[in-house]
């Protein structure tokens, strides 16, 4: 009885999603609203969690109750046995970052409903998948990082190539996040002095835990959420101040500078002063904000303005260049499936686990969690009136500026008015929305408009604000964080050459490591920002790719994995996600290197510009930046290709190990200590 | 009431905010030989080995 009760339930679940689906899918010309998305994806993810994950943890990857490594070796420092809901915490709290907001809102121009399908389905058997085998396969090998398992399940080649791969991706994705908050803060006194703000604030709270109250974290971080808040509304003030405002009132450029600093800073400065204080902060406005959005989205139920699909999939968008295949697949990474997760899910994250069986949970339920802040963002940037979404995220050098960009806009078939965007950059306290581009504006116009209906109009200026210092804090996080990794890294990498500089504590090494780092995303920020199409165009993609490759690396020591020890029939599991990650960046990488339309081929656009510059047809300002602009898109041309050949360089590598295995009957390898 | 002390003992455990506690529950089951760390000397340990490994996602 209960079987058929239980049978009976997931019928019903199965037959609900079906019908949100297909309610989504034939939803043609009228609008649709937000519960239909969440419907389909509750029913996706129950399905996928419950039955597929399920299925793989006990079937394919046999978790069983052997001592975990917290448990065997408990050393009360890094291998601690924790409780698996204090795990899932920490898990989720260190995956979830500004990525999953930033790629669905820039996918949206090809309409909802291709980044909501792959951003269920890439989750459900991509990305959770991923998080959960490395985080199990790490479990397994005393919680050996994805670096230490390339090495030892496929050789050198393999190590080297996913520090390459990790320590790019770090350079590209520092890089664009810089991009998108300077976007959001560039000529408005409001955003730039409540991100301004949260240094000091983040400061204060590290000397009140380090010297008033050492290790009060609770407390450090309640004072300083409330210093935050009142940061919102004194950046407010500060706008209607007049000479105050123009302290804070600055270009692009300056803002880029300030925030090569502040990394630089981050990165040799000690942890307790900004550091760590600061993620604190970011990390309790990031649940708290995203449970907020949550509430509001399910509560007020908005309607989705934006058409299923446009016409911008044969690859003619205006926010960034390439068909719907296989960009969409870039753009959203981090939501649907994110190589960068497999550096959390190797090593920190296996040395808390109590239980192997938890993997599950912690790996596949993260993951999932994830997977639903992406279709947040989706629906935030998707409630826009399509015509004000594309004159938020589409830089001045691709629809010109004021009147002339809503003619164009408006020409697609998404009317917007130019008095329209006025009153609209008026109510949120801006001087222009035109061309913010980056996502972190519209998502903040978005969430402003959400949040305002659900909880009182009238406040729609500090609803913006709050919500572009949510972004801002957490994109400071990933920055300076990811700042501080890399230069260890490097210091790491050129400590094989001369020994003294991998000495982490010795200060020319830490300077110069952190110089050259900051030095070399600082050069991608830097050429974004003087970009007249915006520098998302180039960076985003760039970003996704990347990643993608970096999840690439990581299934395919899954997969290795899988064949060595014994799971061979079940190599699918990784290996036809891998096939997928394969296709789409091997195809976006072909296009992106070798396509003749200047905004999608890098090569054809540096030749286009030269063309153009020596032809003397360019604008002043624009010949001005049109050498290093001409240079730029030739290296990312060279990146995107070493990127690519980096990926079937460790598929090679991988196949022989894998066939290698297989031909000499090699028995299966032992896993790990039974 | 029993819901809302399992979120604060959730809340304390994922912020780290039990953390020294937990360090001298651990040190005296286990190295109850030495002496251990104080607070303040436990923390700054802490923090500086958090922040030397990926952390923070992008």
């Amino acid at each position: 009885m209960t079987k058929l009760a239980r049978w009976l339930a997931w019928a019903a679940v199965g037959a609900l999603g079906a019908f949100a689906f297909g309610g989504i899918a034939l939803a043609r010309g009228e609008p649709i609203d937000a519960w239909w998305l969440i419907a389909a994806a509750v029913c996706v993810y129950a399905i996928g969690y419950r039955l597929y994950g399920a299925w793989v943890a006990t079937r394919v990857l046999l978790v069983d109750d052997r001592p975990t490594p917290a448990t065997r070796i408990d050393d009360g420092r890094d291998f601690v046995p924790t409780n698996r809901w204090v795990v899932f915490g920490h898990h989720f709290a260190a995956i979830a970052g500004p990525g999953p907001l930033v790629g669905p809102t820039l996918a949206a121009q090809f309409g909802y409903l291709p980044g909501t399908l792959w951003i269920l389905i890439g989750a459900v058997l991509g990305g959770c998948i991923q998080d959960m085998v490395i985080l199990f396969c790490s479990t397994r090998r005393d919680g050996r990082s994805l670096g230490q398992m390339a090495r030892d399940e496929l050789g050198p080649i393999g190590g080297a190539a996913a520090l390459v791969g990790t320590l790019m991706i770090l350079v590209i994705l520092i890089s664009v996040l810089g991009l998108v908050i300077v976007n959001a803060m560039k000529h408005s006194p409001w955003a730039t002095a409540t991100v301004v703000a949260t240094i000091p604030i983040a400061v204060l709270v590290g000397l009140y835990m380090r010297g008033i109250r050492p290790g009060r974290v609770l407390e450090g971080s309640a004072i300083g959420v409330a210093l935050l808040l009142l940061a919102v509304w004194g950046g407010g003030r500060i706008d209607h101040h007049p000479t105050l405002r123009t302290w804070f009132d600055h270009g692009p450029l300056p803002i880029a500078y300030a925030i090569m600093v502040y990394g630089f800073a981050a990165a040799v400065l000690p942890v307790w002063l900004l550091l760590a204080p600061r993620d604190y902060l970011s990390t309790f406005m990031k649940l708290g904000t995203i449970a907020l959005l949550a509430v509001a989205i399910l509560w007020l139920n908005p309607v989705l303005h934006m058409p299923s699909v446009t016409q911008f999939v044969d690859g003619t968008g205006p926010i960034f260049a390439g068909k719907v295949f296989p960009f969409v697949f870039i753009t959203i990474a981090c939501g649907a499936i994110s190589g960068f997760h497999a550096l959390v899910s190797s090593g920190t994250t296996p040395k808390l686990l109590t239980d192997e069986r938890d993997v599950h949970m912690i790996g596949y339920g993260s993951m999932m969690l994830e997977s639903f802040v992406a279709l947040m963002a989706l629906i935030a940037a998707c409630v826009l009136e399509p015509g004000v979404y594309f004159a938020i995220n589409t830089a001045p050098g691709v629809v010109g500026e004021g009147a002339q960009a809503v003619a164009t806009i408006s020409s697609w078939g998404f009317p917007v008015a130019l008095d329209q965007m006025q009153e609209l950059a008026r109510e949120m306290g801006e001087a222009t929305l035109f061309g913010r581009t980056g996502g972190a504006p519209s998502l903040a116009v978005g969430m402003a408009s959400i949040f305002s209906s659900a909880f009182g109009q009238g406040l729609l200026a500090v609803w913006y604000h709050f919500a572009i210092m949510f972004e801002a804090i957490f994109i400071l996080t990933t920055l300076d964080a990811g700042t501080r990794v890399g230069r260890f890294m490097l210091q790491d990498f050129l400590g094989n050459f001369v020994p003294a500089l991998g000495r982490t504590s010795w200060y020319p090494s830490v300077l110069l490591c952190s110089g050259v780092f900051v030095a070399a995303w600082g050069y991608f920020l830097y050429i974004g920002v003087i970009d007249p199409a915006g520098g998302v165009n180039i960076l985003w993609p760039l970003f996704g790719i990347a990643n993608q490759i970096l999840a690439g690396i990581a299934l395919c020591v899954g997969t290795a994995i899988l064949v060595k020890t014994g799971r061979e029939r079940y190599f699918w599991v990784t290996g036809l996600p891998l096939a997928w990650l394969t296709a789409v960046t091997s195809t976006a990488a072909w296009q992106k290197v070798t396509s003749d339309d200047p905004r999608l081929g890098f090569f054809a656009g540096a030749n286009d510009l030269a063309v153009k510059l020596a032809s003397g047809v360019l604008p002043p300002e624009k010949a001005a930046v049109a050498p290093q602009l001409i240079f730029n898109m030739r290296l990312d041309g060279w990146l995107t290709l070493l990127f690519a050949a980096l990926l079937w360089l460790i598929l090679a590598d991988t196949a022989r190990v894998c066939l290698r295995h297989l031909r000499t009957g090699a028995g299966v390898a032992v896993e790990g200590r039974a | 009431m029993k819901a809302l002390r399992a979120f604060w003992a959730w809340l304390r455990a994922v912020s780290g905010d039990d953390a020294y506690e937990r360090y001298r529950a651990h040190h005296a089951a286990a190295h109850a030989d030495c002496s251990p760390l104080d607070r303040r000397a436990f923390f700054r340990q802490r923090q500086e080995e958090a922040w030397s490994r990926v952390k923070r996602c992008c």
